[in-house]
């Protein structure tokens, strides 16, 4: 099924939850956060939330950045 | 008096949190990562603002938090947002990552100038305080937009001094006084706008409590100097701003005693 992850659109397999898509992007899961259709997804409940056909993912860590940092 | 005295009789306290610091630096703009620790080091400074961005997919990254001092406190900002709407999930999203409550709120209006929309600010304001977030809103040097934010709940407002990243200095003295002498009780910290040390000491000669910046060090041709230099102007002009300055007069008057003078 596709979902879009940052803005990208990805082939996942049906019933992945968001802790096996971290993982399958590689992500170090420290200190980033996750949000489903504009919603943060706690990580406490990363293992069973499922995505769906059609899910916006937004995963986001920090940067560097005073002021305005579009990086 | 001296100044470690002061640091610890006299400390910053922004909702629950206190700090014997009362400088809070950004993390952008260096040419490295071990610069900007020299310079963090340098200031003295106890709390760092970073940015929060979506994650490349495309490559692995290590974390940009690991090149932080961890002794830092973290406060996560909303820089790029541009409605409440998204002020509001990039804080929830820093909440969730950190793991803390404290943001600094910023959503710009305009490109060329970032100013903040001070609507959409207030609007975000509102909505952080009811989720149990530390606001801490940048916002246009205005009495009356402080008192909106205070009222909303903020802990501290974060008024500008001169565009993000210019380095002008302290573009409306008044505004800041006028604030400073309506508002005797809150927390006000000065964000954006400082470009050498003597910038830093008027803003709290002018009874800021704290200042906020970025690129006056990073962008400073040696940062950890620049960053010293930024701690003790800010410790200087706390101290003269406790001190009371003397008042100000069109003519001159005579320090030695005007009697006994060898004629």
């Amino acid at each position: 099924m596709r979902i879009q992850v940052n803005g990208e659109f990805r082939e996942v397999e049906a019933g992945t939850t968001v802790q096996e898509l971290v993982a399958i992007l590689k992500l170090r899961s420290e200190r980033l956060a996750v949000e489903l259709n504009n919603n943060v997804v706690r990580r406490a409940d990363w293992e069973a939330t499922i995505l769906h056909e059609g899910g916006k993912v937004e995963i986001v860590h920090f940067v560097g950045g005073g002021f305005n940092a579009n990086c | 008096m001296s100044t470690a005295l002061a640091a610890e009789t006299d400390l910053l306290k922004i909702g629950n949190r206190v700090f014997q610091s009362r400088l809070i630096i950004g993390t952008g703009k260096y040419r490295t990562f071990a610069e900007m620790k020299a310079a963090h080091l340098a200031s003295g400074a106890e709390m760092v603002t970073v940015a929060v961005r979506r994650v490349p997919l495309d490559r692995s990254t290590e974390s940009f938090l690991d090149h932080l001092d961890p002794t830092l406190a973290i406060l996560p900002n909303t820089a790029g947002c541009y409605t409440a709407e998204d002020a509001i999930r990039t804080a929830r999203l820093a909440r969730e990552a950190l793991d803390t409550d404290i943001i600094k709120l910023e959503v710009i209006g305009d490109q060329t100038t970032l100013f903040p929309d001070n609507e959409q600010t207030l609007e975000a304001a509102r909505v952080l305080v009811k989720e149990g977030f530390t606001v801490l809103p940048y916002f246009t040097d205005d009495l009356i937009m402080a008192k909106k934010l205070l009222d909303a709940g903020c802990p501290a407002v974060m008024p500008l001094a001169a565009p993000i990243g210019s380095g002008l200095g302290i573009q409306n003295p008044a505004n800041l006084a006028i604030m400073r002498e309506q508002l005797p009780g809150a927390t006000i910290i000065v964000d954006a706008g400082v470009g050498t040390a003597s910038d830093a000491a008027i803003a709290m000669e002018l009874g800021a409590d704290a200042v906020l910046m970025n690129t006056a060090i990073a962008e400073a041709k040696d940062s950890a100097k620049m960053a010293l230099a930024m701690k003790l102007a800010i410790e200087a002009g706390r101290l003269a701003y406790l001190a009371g300055r003397m008042p100000k007069r069109l003519y001159a008057s005579a320090s030695s005693p005007v009697v006994g003078v060898v004629r």
